[in-house]
C-alpha cells in the first residue's frame, strides 16, 4: 500500500508526536509498504529518506505559547506537489485541526484521509471562531483516531462526531530487553520529562520529598530532563538536595536503562496528558509505575490495575505510596508483572495491525488520494495561490 | 443606476459560487458515505461469511454450529430494513458461542483453524470501525444538510437524507483478547 504521512510539527526537534510518526512509518516500511512522511523541517536538516521537507516552521505565539508552524503559500504548494508526486491509496494526517501542515493537507486533498487527534487541548476562542473554515476540511476525513478514551471524549465535544480509539505505539521488547544500570539501583525513584514544565509535576514531587526521605532515608530521586537544576531544587532543604541526582537529557537507549533500572518510576504530571506515552514505556521495561490520577493516566494504567494511582497535586497521597511502594518489593514485583503482561497492546505489532487495518477500511469501496480538483478549477479562474 | 445594477449582479455571482461550493461539499460528503457504507458492507459480509465457515467447520459442538450457522445466514439474508437487527443478533450469537477462551483455544487448534480465528477476530474488530467511520460521515453530512442555504436552495438534490447504521457490534471478548486489542 503507498501511504503518506502529514506530520504537522518540526521534524528536527524532538516530540511525542514526532517520535510515534517515525516509529510508525518504519514498523510500516518494515512490513513492506511504500511510506512517504511530509514534515516540516529547515532545507539543511538530514532527514531519513522516507521524509519529504515541507519547508521551515515558523515560531508564531498560538494557543498560549510560541508553536512552530507552517502555512503560506509557499507550504501550500509543497503539500499539493507532495500528494501529487507520491499518487497514494491513502493519507494519514496528525493533528488535523492544528493551523499547520495537517490543515493544509486535509484541504488540499481528497480520497481516503485517515487523521490522528493526539492532543485534547480545550477548545480555544481562535477554534470557534474558525469552526465554519475548518469544518469543511475536516469533512473530507473518512476516518478519526483518537490516542485514548479520554482523547476521543474531547473530540466528540469539540468537533462532534466520532474516533476508533488506537493507543500510541511502543517497541515493548527495545525497553524489555535494556540492561539496567548499577548506578541507577538501589532505592531510586526516576522522574523523566521537563524540569521547568510545571505541568509535568516534578514541584509536587519535590514537595513529597521530604516526606518520603523522612520515612526512607536511602531514597535518591534520578531525574532525566532538560532544565534549570538550580531553581528544582530550590524548595528543598540544604542537606536533602544530595539525595536527588540529575542526569540531564538521557538517549533512547539511556533512558529505557534507566527505567530497567529504577525501583519506583513517578509520574506527577498535573494536567496537559491525553495519553502518556511514558508509562508505557516504564511498564515495558517492567518498571513499577506511580503516576497521578488524570483521567488519561488511569486508562493507561487500567484504572489502577497495572500501576499505582494518587490524588492529582496531592503530595502527601504521593509521599505515602512511593514510601509503601519501597517498604514492599513483593508489591513491587507484582505491578512489573502485571504491568509487562497489560503493556503488550501497546506493542507495535499490535497498534500497527489496528492502523492498517483502519487503512484497508477506508480503502475498501474508495478511489486512490489526489489533489483536489477544487485547486484546478481556482486556476482556471486565474485564481490560484502559487 | 448602473453601478447598483452591477453590485446586484456581483452579489448574485459571489452568492451563486457560495452555493456552488457549498453543493461540491455537500457532493463529496454523500460521496463519503457512500464509500464508508461499501466498505462497512464489505466487512459485514466478511464476518458473517467467516462466522458461517466455522459454524460448517465441525470444530464447534452440534448446538453451538446450529445458533452460529442461524444467524449468521439470516445476517446474510437480512432485507435491508432488518439487516441492523440480524446483523447485532449474528454479534450476539457469535458471543454467545464464543464465550469461553478455551472455546477460542480449541477452534484454534483443528486443523486450519489458526486462520479462521485470525480472520474472524479481524471481521469482530473491522466491523466497528467501519461503523464508526461510516456514522461520522454521516453526521457531518446531517449538520450540512439541516443548513438553511442547502434546504432553501435544494442543494441536496433527490439524495436521500442519510441513516446511521445502528447495531451492537460488541465483540467476543475472548477472541480479541488474543488478537491483542
Amino acid at each position: 500500500m503507498r501511504i503518506g504521512i502529514v506530520c504537522p510539527y518540526s521534524w528536527d526537534v524532538p516530540g511525542g508526536v514526532q517520535f510515534h510518526i517515525r516509529d510508525l512509518a518504519e514498523h510500516l516500511l518494515a512490513l513492506g509498504h511504500e511510506v512517504s512522511v511530509l514534515a516540516p523541517a529547515d532545507d539543511d536538516t538530514p532527514l531519513p529518506p522516507y521524509v519529504v521537507s515541507a519547508g521551515r516552521a515558523v515560531p508564531v505565539p498560538y494557543n498560549g505559547s510560541v508553536a512552530r508552524l507552517n502555512f503560506g503559500f509557499l507550504s501550500a504548494a509543497r503539500v499539493r506537489r507532495w500528494l501529487h508526486d507520491g499518487a497514494f491509496d491513502v493519507i494519514h494526517i496528525h493533528e488535523p485541526a492544528s493551523p499547520s501542515l495537517g490543515l493544509l493537507a486535509c484541504w488540499a486533498a481528497q480520497g481516503p484521509i485517515v487523521a490522528t487527534f493526539h492532543t485534547s487541548n480545550p477548545r480555544s476562542r481562535a477554534m470557534i471562531a474558525a469552526y465554519p473554515i475548518l469544518q469543511p476540511a475536516l469533512e473530507k476525513i473518512s476516518a478519526r483516531i483518537a490516542v485514548s478514551e479520554y482523547a476521543r471524549r474531547t473530540l466528540v465535544e469539540h468537533l462532534g462526531g466520532d474516533a476508533v480509539v488506537i493507543p500510541n505505539g511502543v517497541d515493548v521488547d527495545f525497553f524489555a530487553r535494556a540492561k539496567p544500570n548499577p548506578d541507577w539501583q538501589g532505592e531510586t525513584l526516576g522522574f523523566i520529562g521537563r524540569i521547568d514544565e510545571p505541568r509535568k509535576g516534578l514541584p509536587v514531587l519535590m514537595k513529597a520529598l521530604p516526606k518520603i526521605l523522612a520515612e526512607r532515608p536511602r531514597t535518591r530521586l534520578l531525574v532525566a530532563g532538560r532544565g534549570d537544576e538550580e531553581e528544582a531544587v530550590a524548595s528543598l532543604p540544604e542537606e536533602m538536595r544530595s539525595r536527588v541526582e540529575f542526569l540531564g537529557m538521557i538517549s533512547d537507549a539511556d533512558k529505557a536503562r534507566f527505567l530497567r533500572s529504577v525501583d519506583v518510576y513517578v509520574a506527577p504530571n498535573t494536567g496537559g496528558e491525553s495519553f502518556g506515552i511514558i508509562l508505557v514505556e516504564a511498564m515495558s521495561a517492567g518498571a513499577p509505575v506511580l503516576a497521578s490520577d488524570l483521567d488519561a493516566f488511569a486508562q493507561v494504567l487500567d484504572q489502577g490495575e497495572a500501576g499505582e494511582l494518587y490524588a492529582n497535586e496531592d503530595a502527601d497521597a504521593l509521599a505515602a505510596a512511593a514510601v509503601r511502594l519501597l517498604a514492599d518489593p513483593g508489591r513491587r514485583q507484582e505491578l512489573r508483572e502485571r504491568g509487562s503482561a497489560h503493556v503488550r497492546r501497546f506493542d507495535w505489532s499490535t497498534v500497527g495491525a489496528d492502523i492498517l487495518s483502519v487503512y484497508e477500511t477506508v480503502t475498501d469501496g474508495a478511489a486512490a488520494v489526489a489533489a483536489d480538483e477544487r485547486t484546478g478549477r481556482r486556476a482556471r479562474f486565474g485564481l490560484a495561490r502559487d | 443606476m448602473s453601478a447598483t445594477l452591477i453590485w446586484i449582479l456581483v452579489g448574485l455571482v459571489a452568492i451563486g459560487l457560495y452555493l456552488s461550493w457549498t453543493a461540491g461539499r455537500l457532493d463529496r460528503l454523500h460521496a463519503r458515505i457512500d464509500a464508508a457504507r461499501a466498505a462497512l458492507d464489505a466487512q459485514l459480509l466478511r464476518r458473517a461469511s467467516v462466522a458461517q465457515e466455522l459454524a460448517t467447520s465441525k470444530v464447534l459442538d452440534p448446538a453451538a454450529s446450529i445458533v452460529l450457522y442461524e444467524a449468521a445466514h439470516a445476517a446474510r439474508q437480512a432485507e435491508e430494513e432488518q439487516r441492523e437487527v440480524a446483523e447485532s443478533e449474528l454479534s450476539q450469537a457469535l458471543r454467545a458461542v464464543l464465550a469461553e477462551p478455551a472455546q477460542v483455544e480449541a477452534v484454534r487448534e483443528a486443523p486450519g483453524g489458526e486462520e479462521a480465528a485470525r480472520e474472524l477476530a479481524q471481521a469482530v474488530r473491522r466491523v466497528p470501525m467501519a461503523r464508526r467511520f461510516h456514522n461520522d460521515a454521516v453526521r457531518a453530512a446531517r449538520a450540512l444538510r439541516r443548513h438553511r442555504k442547502v434546504r432553501w436552495f435544494r442543494l441536496a438534490g433527490h439524495a436521500p437524507f442519510p441513516m446511521a447504521f445502528e447495531m451492537d457490534d460488541e465483540p467476543p471478548t475472548a477472541l480479541v483478547d488474543r488478537a491483542g486489542v
